[in-house]
């Protein structure tokens, strides 16, 4: 392995570099420290620090039917979008068919759109179709927004699955099937989870495409975006700093399940002749 | 080097029943004709080498048998029926992948017994038949690892006995050596041919490098742009190639190009008498062949010349020259070792020795 | 290898999801905008009225140009923040560049609406910002034009785009093989020239990608108006949420959605044909 020389000095760039991250941050900080503050949001510094805010939170049943409603709809997103995902996936990698391009393009579009256009586009559909606003359009919005987060991460991960398996389970007497179940599906491991655990954060997170096909039952985003036009209250800063803590978690555990893959990969490469 | 057999293959070949058949086997990818018309048969029992540059369809035709390819035209058989309708899950042939291609998420155990798994063999004879092909190969000690914990030349042994441990009919080989360093390498050239012996297995072997195909096999099929160029027992490629390209792939040669005329034969600066209808010709002339003169008397059935040294290329047990006969006509030497040389001098070499090609 | 079973059990229920999913919905939502509406009720009656409204009023002109100068405005600033990060962590963190990498992909995982709160809430009259400055006592006012302005719903969509931004760059520059830089030193080339000549021309597809998902999602952003932006930082999103909600006007919403579906359309091409031309190999 070669060492960079390029590594050099330039403390203007870092310092700029830090600011960067301290915009970043500063929010999240704020937002944190001020769940903790017992006059609530504004002022400064904050005094008084109480975990209050949080006692509130645990006995706000809304709060709660909505965190149920999200998880509810993320889990169903999840298994959605990737068994339509990997379809499309292994389609782009193996089918031919006239049209390909296009389909190409439309699966990847929702990923880049706007959500207030897939939003609308489907509830339009729903209205048409004389189906009710419920969980089950949002869940059906977050699906087809979610695919592509799938197909993308999938794709990925098949282009760098040696073809030689497939054909060597082929050879060995294996059936199309029982490769698929025994080697592809194994090797995409870790892109299942990958992907898997992106898209049950955008979907918990997700406003844009909910807000129009929302009903009755509220998701954890839409119950904070109806308090929030009502009002400030650092209630929310407490459901914002868990919802960070949570996020921050799951980055965790996706971490170091990269970091276990790129490991065995890097002694593969160490080994390899 | 092995001991070949006394009888050359072709003698074998025509007792032993054919096992494969390629009939008029032909493979197009868009617009390029990969293969053209190749019909070739195998033998039961026999180590075939397919030889060849890249781009020359050895690996194609490998794939054809093993079932990754559809051929465009032709058919391939085995034992009476037909090969190439089935797909590869049902072919009684396996392969050894150039990379060998392990899956990477099973144990060596894993990956050797896994053809047996998939067709449902009860777990009692799979476990015997996987430590049977383990030792086979000499590896063990090492069926709980995975292959990233293997070297090169381990993975290449596992993926030989996952190839074997289910018995096929026909085994197929994709240029497995040629991602060993050279030491390993002529190590397990002697150690395949051993074991090939051993176990009696028809072997189908896909090459570039042609000392090995010499080393190994028991016939070579040499391929060029996709069509066979010549098929035969190694000494006998050597000895009388059929064209000029068989000539210069396999080995070192001169091509001598002249002509025939009134029973003369002409090249450059090199004449004989040739019983031969007139005409343009070409000869193979290896460079082993060609002695210096010892004396001056001449025996009608050589040819004597003399040339200027150019250049002497040392090898430890040879000398390589190369030659100026004059007119630009430059021939490669190679002798004993004898210390320097230089000037001119005077060669000589038998005439049964030019051997006639083919364009 | 794959079989015409295999290739079709795999395409079909994607194709399927797709046409009814997407080109479906879409095709219904340009039909709406050939609609209109009469007293409260959506009538299908086929009609360019939708259309003409929008290149006649000069009001949907208004809002669409302020919200593209906010999106190049988001684009812009993204990028200034965005990039000197990214080159940074290419060429001068060293071996804290994994750390470092993965500390700016985790702002991503956090909520947008957890974010576009926090601004909320920094911003405001008593919020941390002003409670900051009088703190200082640099100001003995709060500061009025922080919130409810084009400036705030800017700077929430930077800070939420920034990362976006930064992702591809990084991406691109990593990719840069080591060797071409030192020999562009060996034949002279100064830091700076050095940067203008081949870091910047290379990385110019990833600065493409990044450049157009900011843009195009700033330019359909309905939230952050709402949450910071007040009367003055309304954007065209907005108008077609109110005409899908209060200003009962399905068509004449659909309409301009359509328009925003064609703009981004058009940009996407126009950033892939650019992508295209300025990718080297």
């Amino acid at each position: 392995m070669s060492e960079r020389r390029t590594t050099r000095r330039s403390p203007l760039l870092a310092l700029y570099a830090a600011s960067v991250f301290a915009f970043i941050y500063l929010p999240i900080v704020v937002l944190i420290l001020y769940s903790f503050n017992r006059d609530g949001v504004g002022g400064f510094p904050p005094r008084h620090l109480t975990l209050n805010w949080y006692a509130q939170l645990l006995v706000d049943s809304s709060i709660w039917d909505s965190v149920l409603n999200s998880l509810m709809v993320a889990s169903g997103s999840v298994v959605l979008s990737l068994t339509l995902g990997l379809l499309a996936a292994l389609a782009l990698d193996r089918a031919d068919f006239p049209g390909k391009r296009l389909f190409r393009r439309l699966v990847l579009l929702p990923l880049i759109l706007p959500g207030i256009i897939t939003g609308l586009s489907l509830l339009m559909s729903a209205v048409f179709a004389g189906v009710p606003l419920s969980l089950l359009t949002v869940f059906l919005g977050h699906g087809t927004s979610l695919i592509s987060v799938a197909t993308t991460e999938l794709f990925a991960g098949l282009q760098k699955l040696d073809r030689a398996q497939e054909e060597a389970s082929l050879d060995l007497g294996a059936t199309p099937w029982q490769t698929f179940w025994r080697i592809t599906l194994p090797n995409l491991k870790l892109s299942l989870i990958a992907a898997g655990l992106l898209i049950f954060t955008l979907s918990m997170d997700e406003i844009a495409v909910t807000f129009f096909l929302i009903g009755r039952d509220n998701t954890l985003p839409l119950e904070i975006w109806g308090r929030l036009r009502r009002g400030i209250t650092p209630e929310i800063n407490a459901v914002s700093t868990l919802i960070f803590v949570v996020s921050v978690g799951l980055i965790v555990i996706w971490y170091h399940l990269r970091s276990r893959s790129l490991g065995a990969q890097a002694r593969e490469l160490i080994e390899k002749p | 080097m092995s001991a070949s057999p006394a009888n050359p293959p072709e003698q074998t070949t025509a007792e032993a029943t054919a096992l494969l058949e390629v009939r008029s086997v032909g493979k197009r990818f868009g617009s390029t004709q990969v293969l053209k018309n190749i019909s070739l048969d195998i033998a039961s029992g026999e180590f075939l080498t397919l030889l060849g540059e890249s781009g020359s369809g050895k690996t194609t035709l490998l794939r054809l048998i093993a079932g990754f390819e559809q051929p465009s035209a032709g058919e391939i058989w085995m034992g009476g029926e037909r090969l190439d309708i089935l797909p590869p899950y049902k072919r009684p042939v396996n392969t050894v992948f150039q990379n060998y291609a392990l899956f990477p998420h099973l144990s060596a155990r894993d990956n050797v017994a896994y053809g047996l798994r998939v067709k449902g063999t009860p777990a009692s004879e799979t476990s015997s038949r996987v430590e049977e092909a383990l030792s086979l190969v000499k590896m063990q000690g090492f069926a709980a690892s995975r292959p990233s914990q293997l070297s090169g030349g381990q993975q290449q042994r596992i993926a030989l006995a996952r190839a074997l441990v289910n018995r096929p009919q026909l085994l197929l080989l994709d240029e497995p050596l040629s991602a060993l360093d050279a030491n390993l390498r002529k190590q397990m050239q002697s150690e395949l041919k051993a074991l090939q012996r051993e176990i009696g297995i028809t072997f189908l072997f896909v090459t570039h490098d042609q000392e090995e195909a010499m080393a190994l096999s028991d016939r070579i099929a040499l391929l060029r742009d996709g069509a066979l160029e010549q098929i035969a027992w190694p000494r006998e490629i050597y000895a009388r190639p059929a064209t000029a390209y068989t000539a210069q792939f396999i080995g070192q040669t001169n091509l001598l190009r002249g002509e025939i005329r009134g029973s003369i034969a002409t090249c450059g600066a090199l004449r004989w008498p040739l019983e031969e209808a007139d005409g343009p010709v070409i000869f193979s002339l290896r460079p082993e062949a060609i002695r210096l003169s010892a004396d001056g008397k001449r025996q009608a059935s050589e040819v004597k010349f003399r040339a200027v040294i150019r250049q002497q290329l040392y090898g430890g047990s040879s000398e390589t020259l190369e030659v100026d006969c004059g007119n630009g006509q430059m021939l490669r030497v190679r002798i004993p070792a004898c210390g320097p040389l230089a000037g001119e001098r005077e060669f000589v070499f038998s005439i049964s020795d030019a051997i006639r090609v083919k364009e | 290898m794959y079989s015409r079973t295999y290739k079709s059990l795999v395409s079909i229920p994607p194709l399927f999801w797709v046409g009814a999913f997407l080109l479906l919905p879409y095709a219904l939502m340009f039909a709406h905008s050939l609609w209109a509406v009469r007293e409260g009720v959506i009538v299908h009656e086929w009609n360019w009225s939708n259309y003409k409204i929008l290149f006649a009023n000069p009001l949907y002109a208004q809002v669409l140009f302020r919200t593209m100068r906010i999106a190049a405005s988001v684009t812009l600033c993204s990028l200034l923040l965005g990039y000197p990060l990214a080159y940074y962590l290419a060429f001068h963190a060293g071996a804290r560049k994994e750390l470092l990498y993965q500390l700016v992909i985790v702002p991503l995982w956090v909520s947008y609406l957890v974010r576009g709160y926090a601004w909320k809430t920094i911003l405001g009259s008593e919020g941390v910002l002003n409670g900051f400055l009088q703190y200082l006592h640099l100001r003995h006012e709060p500061v009025g034009f922080f919130l409810y302005s084009p400036f705030a719903v800017v700077l929430m969509l930077t800070h939420i785009y920034t990362p976006f931004v930064f992702l591809p760059i990084y991406a691109a520059l990593e990719h840069i093989p080591r060797p071409l830089l030192e020999a562009s030193q060996d034949l002279g080339a100064s830091s700076l020239q050095t940067f203008r000549r081949v870091i910047l021309p290379l990385s110019m597809p990833g600065l493409l990608a990044g450049a157009t998902f900011a843009f195009v999602l700033s330019l359909g952003d309905f939230l952050a108006p709402i949450l910071v932006g007040g009367p003055s930082g309304t954007m065209i999103a907005n108008v077609v949420e109110s005409l899908f909600g209060a200003a009962f006007d399905w068509p004449l919403g659909a309409a301009i959605s359509v328009g925003i579906l064609v703009i981004t359309i058009s940009l996407l091409l126009l950033s892939e044909f650019l992508e295209k031309r300025w990718a080297f190999k």
